[in-house]
């Protein structure tokens, strides 16, 4: 049995103080698209290395080591280890294509694809996602973090219309 | 001092503490009902605010803490990691980014805590991030002079504007109690439509 989320006030709070602990500790916000950007790289490095040390974005951690050996990588491995954890205590790990009720798997898949490399190449242009931009950023109250955030909203709700039956 | 300003973020000490701070950003997700892209984007049709209410509460608290911790000196604001403020790409960024958050039903820290969770299309729309991330890295030598359009020398909007940062807090945590009270009559008021 699933066991019901919390207040949502209440877990904004603990992720605030866990936020205000990174930047305490750390030196430095919360962030999950810059490790997925580096496990990206050490994938294709694995298939194409001399293109991806070519690169002028990516070559420059390949020169230097390991790209791996990065907090951000750490951190978001840790992300899904917290994640786990919360899900398994509260019932809520099963294996599920989630989707609205009139929505087929394949395009629920599809869709998925597409959004996350919309957001994979959103993130970049905006040097991070709702973690490292609109959450970190923010607390730091930084204009742009702003901006970002607006605009994800605006444009999020603007194409809603559109995807509805993926998720109503 | 912390890790950043030393320059150990990626010695090992810093990796851990990394680690184990993101198992507490996981958690929280989680707890939340961020595992759920169906919850996640709700938000978009008016039916739950779970995300404003969480991310509002979130940034106020951290933002009120750091103003707090460095007013009584604990904490150096300007020896913090933020990112750059480059306002084009970061508004044409934020727009594809909406996009696909809507389309996809997941941003990269909820899509971890999804896939934790078990979601299928978490673990398809992580791998969609990571080709766009790459496709990032195939256009930015030939964008170089749009990622940089619009670069502020300070990066705080309350300095730009001239005021302090406990300030800036303080309007932000009145500006996240008033959407708070929006977001619960809207709430109300699609609940009763159904």
């Amino acid at each position: 049995m699933q066991k019901p989320y919390w207040n949502p006030y209440l877990a904004g709070i603990g992720l605030g103080l866990t936020l205000l602990v990174s930047y305490v500790v750390l030196g430095t916000g919360l962030g999950a698209s810059g490790g997925i950007t580096r496990l990206a790289a050490s994938a294709a490095h694995a298939v194409a290395p001399a293109a991806v040390e070519r690169n002028e974005y990516l070559g420059g951690w390949f020169a230097d080591g390991n790209p791996l050996a990065y907090y951000l990588v750490t951190m978001f491995v840790g992300t899904l280890v917290g994640g786990f954890l919360s899900a398994f205590a509260a019932g809520r790990t099963t294996f599920v294509v989630e989707r609205g009720p009139t929505a087929p798997a394949a395009l629920r898949l599809a869709l998925a694809l597409v959004g996350g490399g919309l957001a994979g190449l959103g993130a970049r242009f905006a040097l991070g996602c709702t973690s490292g931009q609109a959450l970190s950023g923010g607390a730091m109250l930084q204009t742009g973090s702003f901006v970002f955030t607006g605009a994800c909203f605006a444009a999020a709700f603007a194409l809603a219309p559109i995807v509805q039956k993926e998720w109503r | 001092m912390n890790l950043y300003a030393n320059d150990l973020l990626s010695s090992p000490i810093g990796l851990l503490l990394s680690l184990l701070v993101g198992t507490g950003f996981g958690f929280w997700l989680e707890r939340a009902g961020f595992g759920s892209s169906r919850k996640l984007t709700a938000i978009f049709y008016l039916r739950d605010f779970a995300v404003l209410k969480v991310m509002f509460s979130a940034m106020v608290t951290a933002a009120l803490g750091l103003q707090l911790l460095a007013a009584l000196g604990k904490v150096d604001l300007a020896a913090l990691y933020v990112p750059e403020s480059i306002v084009w790409p970061q508004l044409v960024g934020g727009l594809v980014f909406g996009a696909g958050f809507v389309v996809g039903g997941w941003c990269p820290g909820t899509a971890a805590v999804g896939l934790a969770s078990g979601k299928l299309d978490a673990l398809v729309f992580l791998l969609g991030a990571g080709a766009g991330s790459l496709a990032f890295a195939g256009l930015q030598p030939r964008i170089t002079d749009f990622l940089h359009a619009g670069t502020c020398a300070i990066g705080s909007l309350p300095e730009q504007l001239g005021v302090s940062g406990a300030t800036g807090a303080i309007v932000l945590l009145v500006v996240a109690l008033l959407a708070f009270a929006g977001a619960t009559k809207v709430e109300h008021i699609m609940s009763r439509r159904t």
